[in-house]
């Protein structure tokens, strides 16, 4: 087993990270408006690119890993598709033709990577696709039942369909099928026939929290949505009921499957968890983060006692730094090594400023 | 009392869960103006992205209220004041804080209406600090803030009496010189005025 990776890449935030195919190289956005893309040499990273087109903060990026094309998306409502130059060495922008008026929140390619879905407040999600006649990308609106800010997205490995997570506590899956640029795929548990902005799934949590993430189970017959209630929610296709995981801990944000039956969630608390299907419940498995022994120091009962008075708390820990990796919420986490079936390692990046790779074995 | 600080326990251990609960934020743009990022729970642009308001309160007296929505939270403490001494204190005290409230950072030049001192929470400066440091920032505020009052009306009193028995022992003196013992109030012009108003002062608060 290989120790944990720990990589302390900006002393903010990093609101976003993707790796390149090879995971050689690394871009993240340290909280502001650039990108920055890091090379790694030996066991630390080194800033190689700094890619400056945005003007507000960039709220996400997406690596294709196969074309080798950055998009980064930004709350100045642009998004840019970047191709490396090799004679120049250099980073090019392309200005992507988004027409939204509000920031852009949420940015993934397909996997064919023929198109990407650009999440906005604007409440719509641009599905933008290369225009080969006017030479750009430019974009169709999913825009009908969407009511507020979309906060996440997610593509079904079929290309068509589109998960999005939204503001206003509902989890959808659309169709973004493009005519022109996608063939007909062929039918799913979730629909035959889907046309564009084609509407397969309505969800919402019992209590109705902010939906932070959506997730494809790898066969995309399962979608797994995590609340702002703490609550981990998973439909099946076709599937009457939901299965829902409720916790006791902070809200997540971010959802990653690494197998059919077992999927990764991180967030508030400053760890991942695994959560694995044992039947046919779901359930709660273990921590990922096994954290720091921690040194238990004498006190006397009269202290104990007064601190519990006091300050109303059971632990009077005077340690500043949290017991955890990550000292912060974890924003991201992303699939690292593996097939999408079998993920083996995964790499989380949050609000700490550290970028870390998990072995999952 | 012996029997105070068993309320104030769950008081203070309700206010830090529901704290540690609210404040899971993230950076939200504005949905409403273009470009625009700002605290929600002051904004108030859109209704689904703040949550419901939560009061805890200990007393009529002594309670917080906590609103919170998705990029910032607005925490509002009313502190204790038994009677009217507390009352200017406590007044004068939030004010101190609230005129300097950069070098606070998380503090609100106003507080809500009905509550003494307000604090406002962004994601920006949960950026910045811990988590857990800055709920047990608040909760040693809201400690040491009665601690604090009271030890001030403490000393307020103890320097009246000062005040008022140097002034009564200089009267009574005054009195023995003239004969007869009677009262002469030109005989008043050596004392201090400024002694005399805390006198005053202090007569005031020992009626109310």
């Amino acid at each position: 087993m290989s120790p944990t990776e720990i990589h302390q890449l900006n002393l903010g935030p990093i609101t976003a990270h993707a790796f390149n195919k090879d995971r050689s190289q690394v871009a993240i956005c340290p909280n502001n408006n650039e990108v920055h893309v890091y090379q790694k040499s030996g066991k630390g990273w080194n800033l190689i690119h700094a890619l400056v087109e945005h003007d507000k903060l960039v709220t996400s990026i997406d690596w294709a890993p196969e074309s080798n094309q950055l998009v980064t998306c930004s709350q100045d409502r642009n998004a840019y598709v970047w191709t490396f130059d090799s004679v120049t060495n250099k980073w090019k922008p392309t200005l992507v033709l988004l027409r939204i008026n509000r920031a852009a929140t949420f940015v993934r390619w397909s996997p064919n990577e023929n198109k990407f879905a650009v999440a906005s407040g604007a409440r719509c999600i641009a599905i933008c696709y290369f225009d080969e006649e006017n030479d750009w990308w430019t974009s169709k609106h999913l825009k009908k039942p969407i009511r507020s800010t979309v906060l996440s997205l997610d593509w079904h490995p079929n290309n068509v369909l589109l998960a999005a997570g939204c503001a206003d506590f509902k989890a959808r899956v659309f169709s973004a099928f493009v005519k022109g640029v996608d063939q007909k795929p062929p039918p799913t548990p979730w629909g035959d026939k889907l046309p564009f902005n084609t509407i397969c799934g309505e969800f919402s949590n019992d209590s109705s929290g902010w939906i932070h993430s959506v997730s494809f189970s790898p066969s995309g017959d399962a979608l797994a949505f995590s609340g702002h209630d703490s609550q981990i929610c998973i439909v099946y296709a076709g599937g009457e009921s939901q299965n829902i995981i409720r916790t006791t801990s902070l809200p997540y944000l971010s959802l990653l499957w690494i197998t059919e039956e077992k999927l990764i969630a991180a967030g508030h608390d400053c760890v991942p968890v695994l959560f694995e299907k044992q039947g046919q419940l779901w359930k709660f498995s273990k921590v990922i983060d096994v954290g720091k022994k921690k040194v238990v120091t004498e006190a006397t009962a009269f202290n104990k006692f007064q601190g519990w008075d006091s300050k109303g708390i059971r632990e009077g820990s005077k340690e500043t730094e949290l017991n955890t990796i990550h000292q912060n919420t974890i924003t991201s986490i992303r699939p690292y090594q593996g097939s999408r079936n079998d993920i083996s390692y995964i790499s989380s990046s949050g609000i700490d400023g550290k970028l870390v790779v998990w072995d999952l074995k | 009392m012996p029997f105070v600080s068993n309320t104030l326990r769950p008081y203070l251990a309700a206010v830090r869960s529901t704290l540690t609960a609210v404040l899971c934020l993230e950076n939200f743009s504005s949905q409403v103006v273009e470009r625009h990022n700002k605290p929600e729970v002051e904004a108030r642009s859109s209704p689904e992205i703040v949550l419901n308001p939560l009061t805890i309160s200990r007393n009529e007296n002594e309670k917080v209220l906590i609103e919170p929505s998705v990029n910032s939270i607005r925490i509002s403490i009313k502190i204790k004041q038994a009677d009217e001494i507390e009352g200017i204190l406590c007044h004068k005290f939030t004010r101190f804080m609230m005129l300097r409230a950069e070098n606070f950072i998380i503090l609100r030049r106003k507080p809500i209406n009905g509550y003494d001192i307000s604090f406002l929470i962004t994601n920006f400066h949960m950026e910045q600090m811990y988590k857990h440091k800055l709920v047990d920032f608040i909760i040693q505020f809201m400690e040491e803030v009665d601690k604090e009052i009271s030890e001030m009306k403490l000393s307020l009193n103890a320097r009246a009496r000062i005040v008022a028995e140097s002034y009564l022992s200089q009267l009574t003196q005054t009195c023995e010189l003239i004969p007869g013992h009677k009262r002469n109030f030109s005989n008043f012009n050596f004392l201090n005025k400024s002694k005399v108003l805390s006198y005053r002062n202090f007569r005031i608060s020992e009626q109310g």
